[in-house]
């Protein structure tokens, strides 16, 4: 038998259909990404255990969690899964302290250890000093570092995380980012990133599940997502560039390259490029001449509406063009072509 | 006119009136309003006008004023505490549950706000009254008569009061987020643990908002006290009905005592208002 | 399904209106009239037979208890007519100079023991208004009904015990009717228009008469449907009507 997480989910709403096969093994992190109504929200509430399946099973470990055919059902508060919520879904009447200390207390824990170990967690997210505040009081990105340590404090099976940067702004994600990957590395058991964002999917998990219309349109690294996208929504939202490099002011030094970006920045950051922010030209461009450079076309990839082309050095990266302007360029594997990209179209995260 | 109208907007711009809050409300707003605080505060203050302040004393240490001050504080706090513990879980059952006739549950819950509390009262009589349909096995079993009781008043209050504690609670349950109480599962807790610690502390500031008022509307309820209840000093007549009385025969006792019920009623209100309705 | 509900009720009540309306032409000079509560019957038959007579006067009956009238009329209240059922309060209101004219006596009434039909506490007296097992219902002595029963019960020298004090005497009829009260002491007239209510005399001995005034209140802005509303009470039909309901005629 193996352990870590063995599911199918199935799963029949009016108009909705999902199922998914979805293993994940201990200490592995899977990211499920999707557009809004792919059917990740029901995933989540068929793994978590507030929406019973209809068809499939789910395993954990050794444990049958929830199988229509023979009838078993286990309650959310007897799964062992801890979820960390979209928007945290903090306690609002309970203090940071209390809403880490729950699921103790909610276990049994005496109320003076529950608190020891609490006030244990917060320090591990780095809260110690405002354990006695209120949700309303904290900023979103500590909020998320509650709801962590609240997910985390009772030591679950399995980790779920719902879209737990959706509500922050980009210098909180950093820090969040910084503080998951390190407790997502100390995780025995198996984890379940959903997300839409796919910088956060590369950057956090070991394997990512493109789920669209209730089904998985692909499933893989993060490279082969990237750089192989199986479906329009996945060449759109996984297809991006991620550029990772050093940044002093507005300049972004990656290996020997330099790119302008439209916000000051120091250190290690990542930065994003959308495909269709690259745009292809057969001789030196005017205008902002930063951002531009020359190099060559390795690789050119046809989708029903558009064309991915795949650059080489100085800086690898894929653009996307029409199908027109491919042919009125006439490229090919092996062009010799300029790219340019505008600074604002360049997007920066903390690293 | 056009230079005109530039004019205006860019001395508008200087000085910054359009993005400052208000100050004063426009008179649109203003006199409506002041016209509607003035039904609520000429009454009072009519009541204040007449009062026998320097008799006041003497008018309330009155036996029948003592033991109608008594009557309904038993009788207020008692509806209250009843309609809490049977208004929640109606509220609970109208917001969580489908069943067949929900709505006319709903309807029929609510009717005791909108029914002339005399027919309310009447209808009391009909259902629990010592022939009633169910006071009349009743009375057969145990001997026990409701009306003309002080357990009739209370009745009679709950009768009236409860809509209110199920409409404030439910509307409490119906806004409050469900993902809490799933957090709170996901958590690790029952039952039991999810309503103690999570549904009831979240919905508390409408539960005290509830009991306030189911107070307040059994303090002053009349017509169904009257009807079901009857008038007796010491055991039925509560203030407002020893008000009423009184107003008959001895009109300083009466403004007395409504004078009474005036400053309690408030007290309790803001009170209640200043420690939880700001939080809540 | 609800809105249509929502809708069709107003459309009833809008009809209910106009059609009220209709009736109740604008011309028709309005009298209101405030009588004590135990004159509701009669005064009902009087209206009906006043308005058939004189179809360009529009009777408005205020019922209620005598004294309750008495404040709203001291409040200034803009009644035309007043008929309590006491003399006293008549007085009383004469003293604030809002009678016009004098008031004259139109009936007379008396009280009387009340128990629901089949007599269920076995009632034959006074001296059972004392048994503490009975549920007994008195009018409260603020109003006249409940002045003239303790003036009964203090002739006949009985202690009642009574579990409620009405403040009205229809209330306490009422739950005589329904049998949630065993006994009680109403005027005659009350029980005469009842169902399921039985009369068990007083001795006239203990018994008292009410006198039931009528006069037109100086406030007035109707004298002439003012006086012909009293002059019809005091005139031969309305004497036939009030003694069909049970009082004595002066």
């Amino acid at each position: 038998m193996r352990t870590g997480l063995d599911s199918r989910l199935t799963m029949e709403r009016s108009g909705f259909h999902l199922d998914m096969a979805l293993g994940i093994d201990p200490g592995q992190t899977v990211a499920l990404l999707g557009p809004n109504g792919a059917g990740k929200t029901t995933a989540v509430g068929a793994l978590a255990g507030l929406v019973p399946l209809d068809r499939g099973y789910i395993r954990l470990d050794d444990r049958v969690l929830d199988d229509p055919a023979t009838g078993t059902l286990v309650g959310p508060a007897e799964r062992r899964i801890g979820v960390m919520f979209q928007d945290g879904v903090l306690f609002p009447h309970l203090s940071a302290l209390e809403n880490v200390a729950f699921g103790l207390r909610s276990r049994g824990v005496p109320r003076r250890e529950a608190r020891r170990r609490a006030a244990g967690w917060l320090e591990a997210v780095g809260l110690d000093q405002l354990s006695d505040h209120r949700p309303g009081r904290l900023s979103g990105g500590q909020r998320q570092r509650v709801a962590l340590a609240r997910a985390l404090i009772t030591e679950p099976s399995m980790l779920l995380l719902d879209e737990p940067f959706s509500a922050l702004d980009v210098s909180s994600r950093a820090g969040l980012r910084r503080l998951l990957q390190d407790h997502l590395a100390g995780f025995p058991g198996p984890s379940l990133l959903i997300t839409h964002d796919p910088t956060e999917a590369f950057l956090l998990a070991d394997r990512l599940i493109v789920l669209e219309n209730g089904s998985v349109a692909q499933e893989g690294s993060a490279d082969q997502v990237r750089l192989r996208p199986a479906s329009p929504y996945a060449a759109d939202l996984a297809g991006v560039n991620l550029v990772v490099g050093t940044a002093s002011g507005r300049v972004l030094t990656v290996g020997k390259h330099r790119l302008l970006v439209p916000e000051a920045a120091s250190g290690q950051v990542i930065a994003t490029i959308h495909p269709r922010a690259i745009s292809i030209h057969l001789e030196r461009p005017g205008g902002s001449p930063r951002n531009s450079w020359p190099t060559r076309i390795e690789r050119i990839d046809h989708h029903a509406d558009r064309v991915r082309v795949q650059t080489g050095h100085p800086l690898p990266v894929t653009a996307e063009i029409t199908p027109d302007a491919q042919t009125g360029l006439n490229l090919a594997p092996g062009s010799e072509v300029w790219l340019s990209v505008k600074a604002t179209e360049i997007q920066v995260n903390a690293g | 006119m056009t230079e005109d109208h530039q004019d205006s907007i860019g001395t508008s711009r200087r000085s910054g009136s359009r993005f400052r809050p208000a100050r004063r409300p426009p008179a649109f707003i203003a006199v409506p309003a002041a016209i509607g605080l003035a039904l609520f505060a000429l009454p009072v203050l009519g009541l204040l006008g007449r009062a026998p302040w320097s008799r006041l004393a003497t008018l309330l240490g009155s036996d029948m004023a003592l033991e109608a001050l008594r009557l309904s504080a038993i009788s207020s706090v008692s509806a209250a505490i009843i309609s809490l513990f049977l208004g929640v879980p109606v509220a609970w059952i109208l917001c969580r549950y489908e069943f067949p006739g929900r709505s006319l549950v709903r309807g029929l819950v609510l009717l005791p706000m909108v029914l002339p509390p005399v027919v309310g009262g009447a209808a009391l009589l009909f259902a629990l009254g010592r022939r009633g349909l169910v006071g009349s096995p009743l009375y057969e079993a145990t001997g026990i008569v409701l009306p003309f009781s002080t357990g009739g008043v209370i009745l009679a209050g709950v009768f009236v009061a409860m809509p209110l504690m199920v409409l404030t609670v439910e509307g409490a349950l119906r806004g409050l987020d469900h993902r809490f109480e799933r957090a709170a599962e996901t958590l690790g807790a029952g039952r039991w643990t999810v309503l103690r610690r999570v549904t009831i502390p979240m919905i508390a500031p409408s539960v005290v908002a509830g009991i306030a008022l189911t107070w307040a509307r059994a303090l002053g309820e009349f017509g169904a006290t009257l009807t079901f209840a009857g008038n007796l000093q010491g055991r039925t007549q509560t203030l407002p009905l020893a008000v009423f009385v009184a107003l008959e025969s001895d009109r300083d006792t009466a403004l007395a005592l409504s004078l009474v019920m005036v400053v309690v009623s408030l007290a309790v209100i803001v009170a209640l208002r200043d420690h939880w309705w700001r939080n809540g | 399904m609800a809105r249509r509900l929502i809708a069709g009720s107003f459309a009833i009540l809008l009809f209910v209106s106009c059609a009220g309306a209709g009736t109740r032409g604008s011309d028709r000079v309005e009298v209101l009239v405030a009588a004590a509560s135990s004159l509701t019957d009669a005064f009902r038959d009087i209206e009906a037979a006043f308005e058939e007579a004189h179809p360009g006067i529009d009777v408005v009956l205020n019922l209620g208890g005598s004294s309750l009238l008495r404040e709203q009329i001291l409040a200034r209240a803009p009644v035309d007519a007043f008929a309590p059922a006491n003399v006293a309060i008549m007085e009383e209101v004469r003293a604030a100079g809002l009678v016009s004219g004098s008031a004259r006596v139109f009936a007379r009434n008396t009280m009387t023991i009340a128990v629901p039909a089949g007599n269920p506490g076995g009632v034959t007296g006074l001296d059972d208004l004392a048994r503490p097992e009975l549920l007994v219902g008195l009018c409260a002595e603020t109003v006249p009904c409940g002045r003239f029963t303790r003036q009964i019960l203090l002739k006949a020298g009985v202690t009642a015990r009574p579990d409620t004090e009405e403040p009205n005497v229809r209330a306490l009829l009422t739950k005589v009717e329904r049998g949630e009260l065993d006994t009680g002491i109403v005027y005659a007239t009350d029980v005469r228009g009842a169902d399921g209510v039985i009369a068990i005399a007083i001795p006239e001995v203990y018994n008292v008469t009410t006198d039931y005034p009528v006069a037109i209140m100086s406030g007035t802005s109707h004298p002439e449907a003012a006086t012909a509303f009293v002059a019809y009470v005091l005139s031969d039909e309305g004497r036939v009507l009030l003694g069909r309901h049970g009082f004595e005629l002066p």
